[in-house]
């Protein structure tokens, strides 16, 4: 199936009623999590994923697509209103959203950050439809060794743009590979580190980890961090959040700017949304003729980092969706649930569930649209979530974590677990250990294992065959470059620089 | 967070790690390496443990060679108290959910959070309490037929 043969199957699938009531939840939720600082994506969609087994596969991802990129729609918001990014990937937001909002233009600020997301967003989708096909055509050829390579890059890429510490980073995702070994054995049915509990023999749930570490966590380092602001006023009417047409003249580059920027990096394991804003954001003001004005409510700042980090969506799809790597937290949890709902993301995918790649592609077309209503005239309504007490919100977190835990097993063992893993990533956050590399560890070192396995039975233990074969050498040759090169004083200190304003 | 405390985090997680990392390379020994189908069980868990000893020790000496640095501000304990008491309040009613039932439960850990972390009146606390627990079970077992922890009282 070309691509426009896809786009359409795969719009006869997204524009399903009850596909495009899923797409709307996702969007609708993904808002409200965007808007909630102390509640990311990946925290909601581990929650909620127990909630949509009963769903079929193509509706489930559809709105789980719908909850990562509203969230970043919705995340400008608190930028903007409040200082506070509601997302890590809105942080850069704050400079000239909150600027542009003490100066009275709090709703056009809200009119760009929303117009930017949708024209990246979509320019992203457009991406993802057309360089997707070949990229798969491509890993076809991929046989373990290239897979184990490519799984060792990815995780390499992540480690590196995690945190400021690289040992950290790596002793982090060697931490997920431990957790992901903890059962039985793929190839010998031999158990490893049960810790005499039966109940380990099956391993544990992702699901378990990743509430523990992202809801739990998240919601105690709220508590800890106290945050109490006061929310700028939104102008009501959709008139007052239109921005001036000498504000979208201005912006014109910087939706352009945003859009490749974020579909570049997107494309990229581990670079994610918060770095790509930030590279957008300093394109941005090196290219400006009045940089002097950003920082103080220059509207292409906000429009540039907002494209970036909407526009990374459909670049963050194509490594999970054509060769089975998630580059974050978000898409790594989203790669288990296709797993779990019996869908191999990879080069075959599109041949083998063509309903739920292309339906789901499409179904982003359609969110982007959806969001663009949502976040334009009824930003004022998001806005009184704000007001939300977080006496009341955080006890709520805590309870559909537990909801969700134990609906995905009916087991209170793995209840007693998100309690260990919610210690697990308060500790981690407070001694600056990086958790995205934890779960992409765990998510993939199953493969990870399985491809140098199956590498070294092929090639009867010598693991010459991992540097014999081109593609596998090259994206090892890369991973060790990408790990060592940081030994090297200055290039460390250009990646520290590069992560610490990344935020 | 001071850097003072940081350091000493990291020698203590270092260590910890460290001592994990042992763990799994003992263990691994204890299953086949290698056999005549291939690696064994033994072979991935030993090379991911032995990296795991190492950059942990490295963490530890870059740690400890850092020396005494100044601190650059003091670690708010009282925050700190709150999360982790919050955490263990959350670990308290899990373990009550064998006996007590989630409604049960959740409730008394509301009513703990709304009282003494954000210090609402005990009014206030019992009303959100018995609200909330109360919206969890109209929308979880009623309206989406999801099973909840159910305790010795059957709810």
């Amino acid at each position: 199936m070309d691509a426009l043969g896809g786009l359409l199957h795969g719009f006869q699938v997204a524009l399903q009623p009850a596909n495009v009531f899923w797409c709307f939840v996702g969007c609708l939720l993904g808002t409200v999590v965007g808007i909630l600082p102390g509640l990311g994506p990946a925290a909601t969609i581990a929650m909620l994923l127990p909630l949509t087994y009963k769903m079929d596969a193509a509706g489930g991802i559809i709105m789980m697509a719908g909850i990562y990129y509203g969230a970043k729609y919705g995340g400008s918001t608190t930028s903007i209103l409040l200082n506070i990014p509601g997302e890590s990937s809105s942080v850069v937001t704050c400079l000239d959203g909150y600027q542009m909002a003490r100066k009275g233009r709090a709703g056009a600020a809200l009119g760009i950050a929303a117009i930017a997301s949708f024209v990246a967003g979509t320019v992203g989708v457009v991406g993802l439809t057309l360089i997707a096909p070949p990229v798969a055509a491509f890993a076809l050829s991929f046989s373990s060794p290239e897979y184990f390579a490519l799984m060792c890059l990815g995780l390499a890429l992540v480690v590196l743009l995690s945190g400021s510490s690289l040992i950290k980073g790596l002793l982090s995702m060697l931490l997920g590979l431990w957790l992901t070994s903890i059962g039985t054995d793929l190839f010998t049915a031999q158990s490893r580190f049960i810790f005499g509990q039966a109940t380990l023999l099956g391993g544990i749930d992702v699901m378990v980890i990743a509430i523990g570490v992202f809801a739990i966590a998240e919601v105690l380092s709220s508590i800890e961090a106290g945050d109490d602001a006061k929310v700028l006023p939104v102008p009501r009417g959709l008139r007052n959040l239109l921005p001036s047409l000498a504000e979208l003249k201005a912006c014109r580059f910087a939706f352009l700017n945003g859009s490749v920027t974020g579909f570049l990096l997107g494309c990229l394991p581990g670079a994610g949304a918060t770095i790509a804003s930030f590279i957008s954001y300093g394109i941005e003001k090196a290219v400006s003729k009045h940089p002097e004005e950003f920082g103080k409510g220059a509207p292409e700042g906000v429009a540039a980092p907002e494209g970036a980090n909407n526009a990374d969506t459909g670049g963050a799809l194509v490594p999970l969706l054509t060769l089975g790597i998630p580059g974050g937290s978000s898409t790594a949890i989203m790669l288990s649930a296709l797993v779990l709902w019996g869908v191999k993301p990879g080069p075959l995918m599109m041949l083998e569930s063509p309903d739920v790649f292309w339906g789901l592609v499409c179904s982003m077309y359609l969110g982007n649209v959806m969001l663009l209503i949502l976040n334009l005239p009824l930003v004022p309504l998001f806005a009184q979530i704000l007001r939300l007490s977080a006496y009341i919100l955080f006890p709520c977190i805590l309870g559909i974590s537990i909801v969700g835990a134990y609906g995905a097993s009916g087991r209170m063992f793995d209840l007693g677990l998100v309690v260990a893993f919610g210690l697990l990533g308060y500790l981690m956050g407070k001694l600056k250990y990086p958790a995205a590399p934890l779960i992409l560890g765990f998510v993939l070192g199953d493969n990870m294992e399985r491809a140098l396995r199956q590498s070294l039975m092929m090639s009867q233990g010598d693991l010459m065959t991992l540097v014999q074969r081109p593609i596998s050498a090259i994206m090892l040759g890369l991973a060790a470059l990408i790990l060592l090169a940081p030994l090297l004083g200055k290039l460390n200190r250009m990646r520290v620089r590069a992560i610490a304003e990344g935020g | 967070m001071g850097r003072t405390i940081l350091k000493d985090g990291d020698v203590i997680s270092g260590a910890v790690l460290a001592a994990l990392g042992v763990y799994i390379v003992m263990q691994s020994l204890a299953w086949e390496y290698s056999g005549p189908d291939g690696p064994g069980p033994g072979f991935f868990p030993f090379w991911y443990g032995v990296a795991m000893v190492a950059l942990s020790l490295l963490l530890v000496v870059s740690a400890v060679r850092r020396g005494s640095v100044e601190r650059e501000g003091a670690i708010d304990w009282t925050a700190t108290k709150r999360a982790l008491s919050t955490w263990a309040a959350f670990a308290l009613s899990v373990a009550l959910m064998n006996w007590l039932g989630f409604l049960v439960s959740f409730a008394l850990l509301t009513f703990y959070i709304v009282a003494v972390v954000f210090r609402r009146s005990l009014v206030a606390a019992a009303v959100t309490a018995v609200a909330t627990a109360l919206g969890f079970y109209l929308v979880f077992p009623v309206a989406l037929s999801l099973a909840l922890p159910t305790g010795l009282l059957g709810f």
